[in-house]
């Protein structure tokens, strides 16, 4: 079995109007390779599903994004990401803004064939207001409890970037936190993985096999791709490159801003990437950020 | 001539935090941003040992971890909090978190997504983040640095983030059981929700400010605890807790031109 890819591949799989979940969390372990030949890609209207970064501010300055389903958008050391507030502020995306523990429920609910979680989150906030598609359901048990029914986030493609993987599509998350990639996993019709380090087959300690979080019938297809979380952290790899993300941040404030941004890091493709932002030498320099 | 103590107003609010925490034993502190992670520590080390803390990142400590570049600090781990973990805590209501809402209203509710209309916003911040759920299921305080009416509304905030004890928000059969606000700290005082139907309270006042003001720059009407005495600041012990838990004194930069804990003296 070989479910090696290439970026263009995956990218092909991806089509317009499709509802496509993003793994990782703020600036952390973005599948950002992935994302970059999606946004080489003429494809259009996506719904995208994530703990938003850097990823869904590139989507939405180029245009990708016809409905976001979030919890926040944040780059954590650069709180607000700037492209997001021009298109959120432009108010051209349709949205879905949920509690972070809803969003959770909602991957579950699909990953468990059900059609909905239900959760005392968002009850008495605008999440609801601001969500008319959102119910509620009173509990068929004691007092009759009114709870909110957190409906399924059914995936058609979910993005992850991991640390090991191999061609049978086995997937190792060594770093600090999972966030919620195996949910994203588990409520995908189809799961595409980049990764550090590619195998052919694991042979893995006991202890290794532990940070493996979900299976593999779960993953279509892996990608190699060192650094392809750049410039968001994939921990203990690499940290995340703040100078890049401050670049891409002032970026926003400049006429033509993302023009140029996607004109030297984007339009050439993954190899000229790497290049323009120094890989892999400079995965090496950076250290993995102090809370 | 107005008293001059030996701490800054920073330091002052860090300790009034801490209280926030005090008594509550066995729970996860969590402290978002300088300020209440600072007093979340302080607690911790000092009238709350049983209070759970992580290193701000994916691990339980119970030596609370210093901010920012550590030098010889190697942080030593009690356990294993992950997001997904901090979620199951929240639901299971065993926490209390302190964050810093853009926009706070007379009933508690709070605002961390936009400023303006939703549908097309003046100013577009994080998001609700995970204020629906920490404001519904376990005990909420606040951390303001900048009192003013722009964070104190008159109305309600914007967009509803995180619950409070407004009736009209509440549809039949909403359990509302678990709401348990407690705690604002912000740079002119500390007030709490202890005043008939949870209405705001002001019970302490920081250094040379009178309720005047606090209420000046308070977009809805406050109450006033009876006896309404000063903010207790830091000892020395205490401010040998902060300075060491904060060593490249970030805190400095918390409050606008980092004042001393008397604003009088200014």
């Amino acid at each position: 079995m070989n479910k090696e890819m290439t970026l263009a591949a995956v990218a092909g799989r991806i089509e317009s109007g499709m509802t496509i979940g993003i793994g990782g969390w703020g600036p952390r372990r973005k599948p950002m390779a992935i994302v970059r030949e999606i946004l080489r890609s003429d494809v259009t209207d996506l719904t995208v599903v994530a703990y938003g970064g850097p990823e869904v501010g590139m989507l939405c300055a180029a245009g990708k994004v016809k409905k976001l389903v979030f919890g926040f958008v944040t780059m954590d050391a650069i709180p607000l990401e700037p492209f997001y507030r021009k298109a959120r502020e432009a108010g051209t995306l349709e949205l879905m803004e949920l509690d972070e523990g809803m969003l959770e429920w909602g991957l579950r609910a699909a990953g468990m064939r059900l059609p909905f979680l239900p959760t005392r989150c968002g009850l008495a906030t605008d999440v609801l207001a601001k969500n008319p598609a959102i119910q509620t359901i009173a509990s068929p048990y004691g007092n009759g409890e009114v709870l909110l029914a957190m409906p399924a986030l059914n995936l058609d493609v979910a993005l992850l970037h991991v640390n090991d993987a191999d061609r049978w599509g086995n997937t190792l998350i060594s770093g600090r936190d999972a966030y919620f990639d195996h949910l994203f996993a588990r409520a995908a019709t189809s799961c595409f993985v980049s990764c550090e380090r590619l195998q052919d087959k694991f042979a893995l300690t006991a202890e290794q096999a532990k940070a493996n979080l979900f299976e593999r019938y779960l993953v279509s297809g892996v990608v190699h791709v060192p650094g392809g979380a750049h410039p968001t952290l994939n921990h203990p790899d690499y940290g995340w490159d703040l100078a890049h993300m401050q670049a891409y941040a002032a970026a926003a404030s400049e006429e033509g801003g993302w023009e140029g941004y996607r004109a030297r890091y984007i339009a050439g493709g993954e190899a000229a990437y790497q290049r323009e932002a120094g890989l892999p030498a400079r995965l090496s320099e950076l250290s993995h950020p102090v809370f | 001539m107005s008293q001059h103590y030996d701490y800054t107003l920073a330091e002052l609010m860090i300790n009034a935090a801490a209280e926030a925490w005090r008594g509550d034993g066995e729970i996860l502190a969590s402290g978002i941003g300088v300020i209440p992670r600072l007093g979340a520590s302080l607690a911790k080390l000092t009238h709350t040992p049983e209070l759970l803390m992580t290193d701000s990142e994916a691990f339980l400590v119970e030596e609370p971890v210093p901010l920012g570049a550590r030098g010889d600090f190697e942080p030593r781990y009690s356990g294993y909090m992950g997001f997904e973990r901090v979620f199951e805590c929240v639901w299971g209501g065993r926490r209390h978190v302190m964050i810093g809402p853009t926009q706070i209203d007379r009933f508690g509710q709070t605002n961390l997504s936009v400023i303006g209309s939703y549908d097309k916003p003046k100013a577009a911040m994080l998001g609700v983040r995970g204020l629906p759920g920490n404001s519904i299921n376990h005990k909420s305080s606040m951390l303001v640095p900048n009192h003013s009416p722009r964070t104190f509304v008159a109305g309600e905030v914007d967009m509803v983030s995180g619950v409070g004890y407004n009736p009209a928000r509440w549809g039949a059969g909403m359990k509302a059981d678990f709401v348990d606000l407690r705690r604002i700290i912000t740079d002119l005082c500390v007030m709490d929700f202890g005043g008939p139907e949870h209405a705001v309270r002001v019970i302490s006042l920081h250094p040379g400010v009178s309720f005047e003001q606090v209420q000046a720059a308070t977009g809805f009407p406050l109450l006033a605890l009876e006896n309404l005495g000063e903010t207790r600041g830091p000892g020395a012990d205490a401010l040998a807790i902060i300075r060491r838990l904060d060593p490249h004194n970030l805190r400095a930069a918390q409050i606008k031109g980092n004042p001393p804990a008397n604003r009088a003296e200014l």
